[in-house]
């Protein structure tokens, strides 16, 4: 961060604070202002034999495209000058609710970026690929163990695209069945907001059903909801309000019942990584995020990864490709990838090849590293941390939002009576938070919580990080009684202050069109 | 930090989960590895596959990777940052984003583009639903696309356009120049939106202009697919026929991606302006701040999934974020004349390529169109067992086509980027010749069937 | 206290609704509406000629954090939208009742406003929301 401006106190923030990196001030302009006709990274460019076909005339490009002409160093300086303005896990915490923003391992990239992985064309036959199809095929079988689902398919490419297709298989199972009227799907009012979405995408209707005051769903209204019409209900557990949903194996009981299926979301499966499968809770299909509890790099937006596993009526209906193991077989080609001729019912493909295969790498290490033991101290650390700073947070003045529940792997707080009392918002101690070097929680969801801060601490936090990220928020208290325009204004020490929202919006500037010093 | 919460130990914590449900020891999970171990392993596994020599395209291209690209794209601040929802703390990714959309929109000639979608298949998907959505005068929701358009493509949008009504027909080629032959429809008949392959999956160039035309005629948008490397040196679809294109999508994994057995890739969506709110996917915008000074922020949020819900433009919630990244470091570093020289070189290794194999006695070039980087070979003998040897000899010599595209009767699809030398053809060629002279009596091939299935 | 003018009337889904002498209706979104929404970026109105049932989805108003669809309050067809909103959305943050209006409409049936509500109610309806 850059040193605080003449019109700013010092910050007073303790020495061992665990979340400011110090950094250069930087303004950095756009990479087409670094160019300079005639200049480029030459070395990076090929050299064109002769007798290159030329292209038809009317088919051939008439004017250069508008990119940079830069010299690699330009490349190099300015796009790490860049980085040096992004918060990230490798220098901040974190604690973004529903997002599990843990550390990811070194050994996971190191080992996904071996040049025999990445090298790898993915139209290549089976029996060049064992060596990846071992990894594939353990990671299928590991997240079976995890979840309690009996099959599992890899090539979902995000979180909402395993949504995706967990829902597009429980129509699929309904059409098989002659029961083609079921179009409803049920989502809690606190849902992410993917999965009515998800629901529309898929042709369905998605209708909200209420949340309880203790947090748990409504079992009046949910079976008020219930009928002829429901396809199924999508749920997460613990729910995105942070607590656990207690009547599950009722709610599984009734869905049922009505005819309908159950969809688990994945997305907080941190909580009980290694301590409760989704599968024993009743659910017929869920999708889990490989970004989050498996902690593959969120890589300021992606690529994540969203396997999708399935219970036994729903196993025709998996997405392809998925990877088997042939019994017997000569070691060359043990394992193979099962094509529509062995899943006839099969929902379809879903990505261009067999998915996100680097990521899926990822997620197989850190699971290999951490084997059992690791994985039930996964559950436990995320929730004595969690636990553990809803505590200290409470004590400090904040309201939580189910203050008479245990935290899951995270908790709401709500900042409801700041927001009236002193016109002090959740956005307002967000901004506020990054001065003090601390990435915010979510917020204002889910919307069903007022002034919605929601923390995910996650496991590999230290108890000084929570102690200092508590005194923080202790600090912005304070500032809110004392001075809630400061709040209101912040932040003041990062390359840029709030931004104007509104104007982004009405003066679309979304591509660069000034002039560029080329040749073209 | 237990004795702050009152309680004995941890599992204490856990009381509010009905006891019934909990797991105990998993099947399955063994002990964890150290981080030696597992490299050990990892090791084993990536070599285990060899490192073929790559004469195959069909939809992921191995090209030159410049260094810097990962070494910076993996750094901490890119590699472990999070959606750039908190602006202030984002700036690094929201600026590359917004650089990212800017070549994207000058690479296709169009105007505006989102910050990258999964891949190039779900990006075909995703225009497809958008060409429905923008589209107002069509009530159809009938898509064409043609046989040639990548069969995986394809695939991905009947899966993913299944639950919203959308019916799909498929248009055939011409046998002799491999280019999409336009169907004879009624003057009224509603088409929604056609979808022209540049180059086609045969890596034929199809003529995109009278494409282009003709679907406007009829009050069809025009989607157009393409592969990114090749507009450094063919039409940008923006500039197709009298109006251009109007939506733009493809595969942006030749740009800084490995092939990674298949992903992570990234997908790139370019269009109009005035379409700009039925875009799926995030988009970054330049804005002022609090002082007056320029910054970037996510914006046009409101149709996206979190806000908008059931009625989200999609459930996408994601950008490819790191592979963005890569595709722009790599049009930065390779600039337009470094990516004119990509496009080129493989062109001419292509060409060279198909030389070399139609010297030898039984291989012939099937389709006479002019081409990108790949092309159609047709065989004297079925295609699988002659990849398979050449396999087993280290070289990966093209895909076979003949479960896609029975009628072309024994074919490869067979393309040579600017990785591949004279030498490597060379060996292909030596290999090739000599599995084709030692092997029996060739199958005798009759007419190949020029009926097209749809 | 947001402003509730007595001659209009006014849905649950906070549009209102004002008669025109030549028996055309005039609609728009309340300033309880406008409020909540916030900074108005884009305003998608539908075509003229368009004919709309009752509640039906006729256009879509978006803020930075909201995107919210408009209802026709009656049957009817489009006679005519408010071009100046598509330069400038933010009229309808500043006068949501007079230049802010979206569209004007031709009632399906003469008599069809029964079920909408007054200004009272609305008043009252906005205020427990």
């Amino acid at each position: 961060m850059s040193p605080a401006s003449a019109s700013d106190p010092p910050p007073t923030q303790p020495a061992a604070t665990a979340g400011a990196a110090t950094r250069l001030p930087l303004r950095e302009k756009l990479i087409f202002e670094y160019s300079r006709a005639g200049r480029g990274a030459r070395s990076q460019w090929p050299d064109v034999p002769a007798g290159a076909p030329g292209v038809p005339a009317a088919l051939r490009r008439k004017s250069r495209a508008a990119l940079p002409e830069v010299s690699e160093l330009d490349v190099v300086r300015h796009y790490t000058r860049l980085s040096q303005l992004n918060f990230s896990i490798d220098t901040h915490f974190y604690p973004l609710g529903s997002c599990t923003m843990k550390y990811n391992p070194k050994v996971c990239n190191a080992a996904a970026l071996l040049p025999g992985f990445t090298g790898r064309h993915p139209l290549a036959p089976a029996e060049l690929g064992q060596g990846f199809l071992a990894c594939l095929y353990e990671l299928q079988e590991m997240l079976k163990s995890i979840t309690g689902m009996r099959g599992v398919a890899l090539s979902p490419l995000a979180g909402a695209h395993g949504e995706f297709a967990g829902v597009a298989m429980i129509r699929a199972y309904h059409r098989a069945r002659g029961d083609a009227e079921r179009n409803e799907i049920l989502v809690p009012q606190a849902a992410h907001g993917t999965n009515p979405a998800t629901a529309s995408m898929c042709g369905c209707v998605a209708r909200e059903i209420a949340v309880g005051a203790d947090g748990d769903v409504d079992l009046v209204a949910l079976s008020a909801a219930l009928g002829p019409r429901t396809a199924g209900i999508m749920l997460t557990n613990p729910s995105t309000l942070g607590v656990f949903e207690r009547r599950i194996t009722e709610v599984a009981r009734l869905v049922h019942a009505a005819g309908g299926l159950l969809y688990y979301d994945g997305a907080n499966l941190n909580a009980l990584l290694g301590k409760v499968r989704p599968g024993d809770m009743g659910f017929d299909v869920m999708h889990v995020n490989l970004h989050k509890t498996f902690s593959t790099p969120h890589g300021g937006g992606g690529p994540g990864a969203g396997p999708v596993g399935v219970s036994e009526r729903l196993l025709p209906y998996l997405p392809l490709p998925i990877v088997a193991r042939e019994s017997g077989a000569n070691l060359r080609s043990q394992y193979r990838w099962l094509t529509e001729a062995d899943l006839p019912h099969s929902i379809g493909r879903l990505a261009g090849f067999g998915g996100n295969a680097g990521v899926l790498l990822r997620a197989y290490v850190y699971m290999r590293l951490l084997g059992q033991a690791g994985m039930r101290r996964v559950a436990e650390y995320a929730t004595l941390n969690a636990n553990y700073l809803a505590a200290r947070l409470q004590r400090i003045g904040y309201e939580a939002a189910y203050p008479q529940r245990r935290a899951s792997h995270e908790f709401a707080l709500t900042l409801r009576r700041q927001a009236q009392q002193l016109a002090v918002t959740a956005m307002d101690v967000a901004k506020r938070l990054l001065d003090l070097g601390f990435h915010a929680p979510t917020t204002y969801f889910p919307q069903l919580v007022s002034e919605c801060l929601l923390i995910e601490p996650t496991e590999t936090e230290s108890k000084e990080t929570l102690d200092a990220f508590a005194e923080a928020m202790a600090r912005i208290l304070e500032e809110a009684q004392q001075d809630p325009e400061r709040l209101q204004r912040a932040p003041y020490s990062l390359p840029v202050r709030r931004l104007d929202d509104v104007r982004a919006a009405r003066e679309l500037d979304l591509a660069y069109r000034g002039a560029i010093d080329n040749a073209s | 930090m237990l004795a702050l919460l009152g309680v004995r130990d941890i599992e204490a914590l856990f009381d509010e989960i009905p006891a019934s449900l909990r797991s105990g020891e998993l099947a399955g999970i063994g002990p964890g590895l150290s981080e030696q171990q597992l490299m050990q392993l990892m090791r084993e596994r990536a070599a285990a596959d060899g490192a073929p020599l790559c004469f195959l395209g069909a939809g992921a291209y191995e090209h030159h990777i410049p260094a810097p690209v990962w070494s910076t794209i993996t750094r901490g601040e890119f590699y472990s940052a999070y959606t750039p929802y908190q602006a202030e703390a984002s700036q690094g990714t929201l600026q590359s984003i917004y650089e990212y959309q800017s070549m994207m929109v000058s690479l296709t000639g169009m105007q505006v583009s989102n910050a990258s979608l999964y891949d190039g298949a779900s990006a075909v998907a995703e225009a497809c639903l958008m060409a429905v959505r923008a589209n107002r005068r069509s009530q159809a929701a009938r898509i064409l696309w043609p046989r040639t358009l990548h069969p995986h493509y394809r695939q991905v949008a009947l899966t993913t356009a299944a639950g919203q009504g959308l019916s799909f027909q498929s248009l055939d080629y011409d046998p002799v120049s491999g280019q999409c032959v336009l169907p004879q429809l009624a003057p009224d008949e509603d088409v929604t939106a056609l979808v022209i392959a540049q180059p086609n999956f045969f890596g034929v160039l199809e003529d995109v202009n009278a494409l282009t035309d003709w679907a406007h005629a009829r009050g069809a948008l025009v989607i157009a697919v393409v592969n990114p490397i090749s507009l450094a040196v063919l039409s940008a679809p923006g500039q197709w026929g009298s109006r251009g294109a109007d939506i733009v999508v493809g595969e942006g994994q030749p740009l800084g991606c490995p092939l990674s057995s298949g992903g992570p890739y990234f997908g790139f969506m370019t269009t109009r302006l005035q379409f700009v709110r039925q875009m799926p996917g995030r988009i970054a915008g330049r804005t002022l701040d609090l002082d007056g000074r320029p910054g970037f922020t996510l914006t046009l949020q409101a149709r996206e999934q979190h806000i908008r819900r059931a009625k989200a433009t999609s459930n996408i919630c994601t950008n490819q974020g790191l592979l963005m990244m890569a595709g722009t470091l790599y049009l930065a570093l390779m600039g337009p004349e470094g990516l004119e020289r990509v496009a080129q070189a493989c062109m001419a290794r292509t060409e060279e390529l198909v030389q070399a194999l139609c010297r030898l006695p039984g291989v012939r070039a099937a389709l006479s169109g002019a081409r990108f980087h790949e092309a159609v070979l047709q065989l004297d003998r079925p295609a699988g067992p002659v990849l398979q040897a050449l396999a087993a000899r280290g070289i990966l010599g093209g895909l076979d086509l003949g479960a896609q595209y029975p009628e072309l009767g024994a074919a490869l699809l067979v393309c040579a980027t600017e990785m591949r030398s004279s030498e490597h053809i060379e060996r292909y060629a030596q290999a090739l010749g000599e599995l084709l002279r030692a092997a029996p009596t060739p199958v005798p091939s009759g007419p190949i069937d020029r009926t097209v299935s749809a | 206290m947001s402003r509730i003018p007595p001659d209009l009337t006014y849905t649950r889904s906070h549009e209102w609704l004002r008669s025109l002498p030549d028996g055309s209706v005039e609609i728009g979104i309340s300033d309880h509406a406008q409020e909540q929404l916030g900074d108005l970026v884009f305003i998608e109105l539908p075509q003229v000629g368009r004919r709309l049932a009752a509640g039906e989805a006729c256009a879509v108003v978006e803020s930075v954090k909201a995107a919210s669809d408009i209802y026709a309050p009656i049957a009817g067809t489009v006679l005519a939208t408010n071009e100046q909103l598509t330069q400038a959305p933010e009229l309808v943050n500043r006068d949501p009742y007079g230049g802010g209006w979206l569209m004007r409409l031709k009632p399906a049936q003469a008599e069809s406003h029964a079920a909408l509500m007054s200004a009272q109610d609305y008043s009252a309806f906005a205020e427990e929301g």
